[in-house]
């Protein structure tokens, strides 16, 4: 799914600008804890959570996901946004809570990263 | 990304390019005694809307399309140039700025500026489109540069001739420094990445390093020091501190256990996973501890899987490297 098609079905406003829209994202997973981003993300994955704080930054960075969705309306602080800047790492604000917007997602035909993953971990 | 970076580059270029490696050269120039008709041919035949005006090589004035206007309206089509050019001129120097140039365009409203060498002699002509044409070739110039920087990176290890090659990364990390955490292992990625390392071994490698980085800023006293060292096969990862220690390294090691205090876990880690995150991220990892002298964490990732088609055989690397095929 595009970028582009994400930030409509969340009704989501882009935090940081010079975004590329038509970014293919592979698919999505929701989390607050930033190791299960780490141990179960996917390259190209978009992440949806409730953390502000500059490491949900850091997290995509290093597992290598697109782009951040911030659930119930969230906005980071300054730092956190210029570290995505910096990184290129596009966020996005959206105003409805974490169930409703991966509801929203996966009915729209978003993938979920950790379908080939079940019974795999150590 | 992001369209900052490059404008800043541009202000900053603006600064550093100097005029003379953006102006027009050789000047075409005309004498005082050419006649407003002739300049008309002039500018005609060059396609250019401006000249100097020299007098036994010195600069006396500039004349442009619209001073030939003027004289075309007033029927002085036949008066001498000298009678007809702006003078004094304003002039830039080649060995200043282009920014000094875009200065004294805004400032004269002038579209065309005679650029003179230190001893006033008169070296080029400097339009806009001069300067916009130079940003762009600078642009273009840094792009190519940017690329031979990266192509020499990737070719170090070919470069330099050892038995055993190794890049060593030394990195000081502060205890309770949550907001910086993560500059270290963003460093050794950005390392990794330029020496053409596979990105699934990037993103193994910035995991592992990442995880071990927030560790010792979240449960050490005083910091430590994360450590990468990068040969062509094989990277390995080590972060030390000199305290507190781990009691028990077996009950550490099991997912979900966590000695975390409240703070760190409302910002999203010490839930426990650190560990086994970075045992999945390995193809080796060993961790020492001694309570009250200091912990040891060796994590090894090879570069080129020494075992192909053992999918098995190993939990961490080899998943990674079959979520890289299936998108």
């Amino acid at each position: 799914m595009k970028l582009r098609d994400i930030i409509q079905v969340v009704e989501g406003k882009v935090l940081t600008e010079g975004v590329n829209l038509d970014l293919e994202i592979a698919c999505a997973a929701g989390a607050d804890l930033m190791s299960d981003v780490l141990a179960f993300a996917k390259p190209n994955a978009l992440l949806l959570t409730g953390l502000v704080n500059p490491q949900v930054v850091r997290t995509a960075e290093m597992a290598d996901i697109a782009a951040i969705v911030f659930v119930r309306g969230k906005v980071p602080g300054p730092e956190t946004i210029a570290l995505a800047k910096e990184k290129g790492i596009p966020l996005i604000a959206a105003p409805y809570s974490m169930f409703e917007l991966c509801g929203r997602l996966f009915e729209a035909g978003m993938a979920s990263c950790d379908l080939d993953v079940q019974g795999k971990g150590s | 990304m992001s369209q900052v970076p490059q404008i800043t580059r541009i202000q900053e270029l603006i600064y550093e390019l100097p005029i003379e490696r953006v102006m027009t050269t050789p000047v075409i120039t005309v004498s005082p005694d050419t006649t407003m008709s002739e300049l008309k041919e002039i500018l005609r035949v060059n396609r250019i809307s401006g000249v100097p005006v020299l007098e036994q090589g010195r600069l006396v004035g500039i004349v442009s399309i619209e001073d030939l206007i003027k004289a075309l309206e007033s029927g002085d089509i036949h008066a001498p140039v000298r009678e007809r050019m702006s003078a004094p001129v304003i002039t830039v120097r080649a060995s200043e700025s282009v920014v000094e140039a875009v200065k004294k365009f805004a400032q004269y409203k002038v579209g065309r500026l005679p650029v003179v060498d230190d001893d006033g002699n008169l070296v080029g002509t400097l339009t806009g489109g001069d300067i916009t044409r130079g940003l762009l070739e600078a642009i273009g110039l840094d792009y190519h540069a940017e690329e031979i920087s990266r192509y020499r990176a990737r070719h170090i290890f070919e470069d330099i001739v050892s038995d055993q090659t190794g890049l060593i990364l030394r990195y000081r990390i502060k205890a309770r420094d949550f907001t910086g955490g993560g500059s270290a292992s963003s460093k050794i990625k950005r390392a990794l990445d330029r020496l053409g390392a596979p990105p699934q071994v990037q993103r193994r490698v910035a995991i592992a390093a990442y995880e071990a980085e927030m560790n010792l800023i979240i449960h050490t006293d005083r910091g430590g020091e994360l450590i990468a060292e990068i040969q062509p096969e094989v990277i390995r990862i080590v972060a030390t501190d000199n305290g507190p220690g781990i009691p028990d390294i077996e009950q550490a090691m099991q997912p979900g256990f966590s000695t975390a205090p409240n703070w760190i876990r409302e910002l999203g880690f010490g839930a426990g996973m650190g560990l086994s995150n970075i045992k999945k991220c390995s193809d080796a990892m060993k961790l020492e501890s001694q309570v009250g002298v200091g912990t040891r964490l060796e994590i090894v990732v090879r570069v080129q899987p020494v075992i192909s088609g053992s999918v098995q055989q190993s939990e961490g690397g080899r998943e990674q490297g079959r979520e890289q095929e299936k998108p």
